[in-house]
């Protein structure tokens, strides 16, 4: 089967990136802390597993034939809280205690607290690992679902990402799909000069993946992509996702420090207004 | 291929209790592991390039299709293992209990038990009966590293016969559990009778003069100083508390209320092991005097098991020592 995704649909799922981010900004504006820039830059793919690629029902969170999704990446936790609210696992309305106490979205995603989040992460460079073990359950129960998981390109510093990377390719997991978000920063600075990963792709292909290379920020790019490597057989598959650390608000892009700072309130109505939204 | 696989689970299993035997923990796993396999299609196992020592090459070698061996890579072994659980197998994953605990301790915090995962973790060549391989092969912290984490169940089997019942409990039980093995021979010391739960000690007996509290081979040591210290006519009794998490409080308080002195026995570090538990909990609700018998804070060294149990005093006569020079 071949899935033609018509312009129209493009068109919506760029809409709920849209929305995606709007979201993003209000419920970290009202944390007061929480990762900005790595949220941001991911919004574009996460949308499109969401609403476009992954089969998930928000009524049945535990439904046994679902697509999962591994926020390796746990700090992008808003991006995972907010496209879980706009698919319906929550209501949106429980964004806005994001990160207070008592609230099941922690700064980092507990599956003990959240449904729709499919394991805790927080600590860098475990989800690959753990992606690798859903794919090898999913084979061996005969579930013709796909695992994806989401990586930061500082992530990828974990030694433990290479490790996975190797057990992927030696057991064939065709039904994983790795994503690195490749938006050139970590905290203390560019990541070529904190400590540099590239070349990428060539130490992906040289693991046995089979490669996939876009802008992070084009949909049709992301599209194509997703559907692309769902075809590929006896080899796990990673899209090299390039983005922009803050995509979306110009004031952000770009810029190191807001990986880990959120918005002013002065700030959140500019980056309403950039993005179209009246605050 | 797959029918066939059917048919054998299906066969009467004879089930080997090790009951009596003179056996590495390692090798009653070993044994357990295929026997489970057969009977739950929901096992699977994990090893990390060392699955002759720790005997999951037993399960590899029935079950190839649900043994994973992912190569000298503990961290990535544990998520691997965490990520089955999560589509309802049950992992059993095994290496040195050095790696398992050490190497990738933040993955069993993060990955096993803060998500609260089904994932059992069996670990040989603990303690200092690791022999001559020296102290990096020799774990004498696991117990602490693995006690201090929320979730966790730690359980440190005596010999064979109860190594196989802690295996068939445990894979009945939901969430993260440590077992820590051993990689010599032990003499057999659980009775007939004997039924192992998660969290019950055994109560050989409470000596009014004193009581050991001993887990692995220091059950037997502690029984054989029992033995002698009877006929010198000194009340000593002996308690196995094979689970150090969760702690048996019931039994700790009968045993406080009745033995004028308690000595626990272990080959861990005298910090947070065995000792470290029951001496928390008794200062709080039961203060008795207590010695800890122990490796003392240092690290181990080369030597065979029997010459380094002498060199670091976890012997029969240094638990008679202890119990003499306290009385």
């Amino acid at each position: 089967m071949t899935t033609t995704i018509q312009s129209r649909d493009i068109e919506f799922l760029k809409e709920q990136a849209r929305r995606v981010r709007i979201e993003i900004l209000k419920m970290l504006t009202a944390a007061g802390s929480g990762h900005t820039g790595g949220s941001l830059s991911a919004a574009d793919i996460v949308t499109a597993l969401y609403f476009y690629k992954m089969r998930h029902k928000s009524e049945d969170p535990q439904w046994p034939l679902r697509d999962r999704f591994v926020l390796s990446k746990g700090h992008a936790a808003p991006l995972l809280y907010t496209v879980l609210a706009l698919t319906g696992y929550f209501d949106i309305f429980l964004l806005r205690n994001l990160r207070k106490i008592g609230c099941p979205l922690q700064g980092h995603p507990s599956s003990k607290l959240l449904e729709g989040v499919e394991v805790s992460t927080g600590s860098l460079g475990q989800g690959l690992s753990i992606a690798n073990g859903m794919a090898l359950g999913m084979r061996l129960n005969k579930i013709p679902s796909r695992v994806y998981c989401l990586l930061g390109d500082g992530e990828i510093q974990e030694g433990q990402v290479w490790e996975a990377c190797m057990t992927a390719s030696h057991y064939m997991l065709d039904n994983l799909c790795a994503i690195v978000d490749l938006n050139e920063l970590q905290i203390d600075g560019k990541c070529s000069e904190v400590m540099r990963i590239e070349p990428v792709s060539s130490k992906w292909k040289a693991f046995g993946w089979h490669v996939v290379e876009i802008d992070g920020h084009n949909m049709e790019e992301i599209v194509q992509a997703l559907d692309e490597t769902e075809k590929i057989k006896v080899k796990p598959s990673v899209i090299l996702a390039r983005t922009i650390k803050g995509k979306g608000v110009s004031f952000f892009e770009g810029k190191v420090e807001y990986h880990g700072l959120t918005p002013t309130r002065a700030e959140l109505e500019l980056a309403l207004k950039e993005l179209g939204e009246n605050g | 291929m797959g029918s066939r696989k059917i048919q054998d689970s299906r066969q009467p299993i004879e089930s080997h209790s090790f009951f009596g035997e003179m056996v590495a923990t390692r090798d009653a796993y070993g044994a357990a592991l295929v026997e489970l396999g057969r009977r739950n299609e929901k096992v699977v196992v994990l090893d990390a390039d060392l699955s002759g020592s720790t005997k999951t090459v037993k399960f590899a070698k029935i079950f190839p299709e649900r043994f994973f061996n992912v190569g000298i890579s503990e961290q990535d072994m544990i998520g691997t293992a965490g990520g089955l659980s999560l589509t309802g197998k049950i992992p059993f994953a095994s290496t040195f209990a050095v790696f398992e605990t050490g190497r990738a301790w933040d993955q069993i915090r993060q990955t096993l038990c803060y998500s609260d995962l089904n994932v059992k973790l069996v670990a040989s060549h603990s303690g200092i009966t690791v022999g001559e391989d020296g102290a990096s092969h020799q774990a004498l912290e696991d117990i602490a590293l693995m006690r201090v984490l929320p979730r966790m169940i730690v359980i440190v089997p005596s010999d064979g016969f109860e190594t196989k019942q802690v295996i068939d409990t445990i894979a009945e039980y939901t969430g993260p559990v440590y077992v820590r093995l051993g990689r010599a021979k032990v003499p057999p010391v659980m009775p007939q009778e004997y039924k192992f739960e998660i969290g019950k000690s055994h109560i050989f007996n409470i000596g009014r003069d004193a009581t050991v509290i001993a887990i692995g081979i220091m059950v037997s040591f502690a029984l054989e100083a029992r033995d002698v210290l009877l006929k010198e006519g000194l009340d000593v009794g002996v308690v196995n508390m094979s689970t150090v998490k969760p702690l048996d409080t019931v039994t700790l308080l009968q045993v406080a209320e009745k033995s004028k002195f308690i000595v626990t026995a272990e080959e861990h570090s005298v910090i947070g092991g065995l000792g470290g538990a029951v001496s928390e909990f008794l200062s709080e609700n039961w203060p008795v005097r207590m010695k800890r018998i122990g490796i003392n804070d240092t690290f181990g060294c080369s030597g065979t098991p029997d010459e380094l149990l002498k060199l670091y005093g976890l012997t029969t006569e240094n638990i008679i020592t202890a119990i003499k020079s306290a009385l």
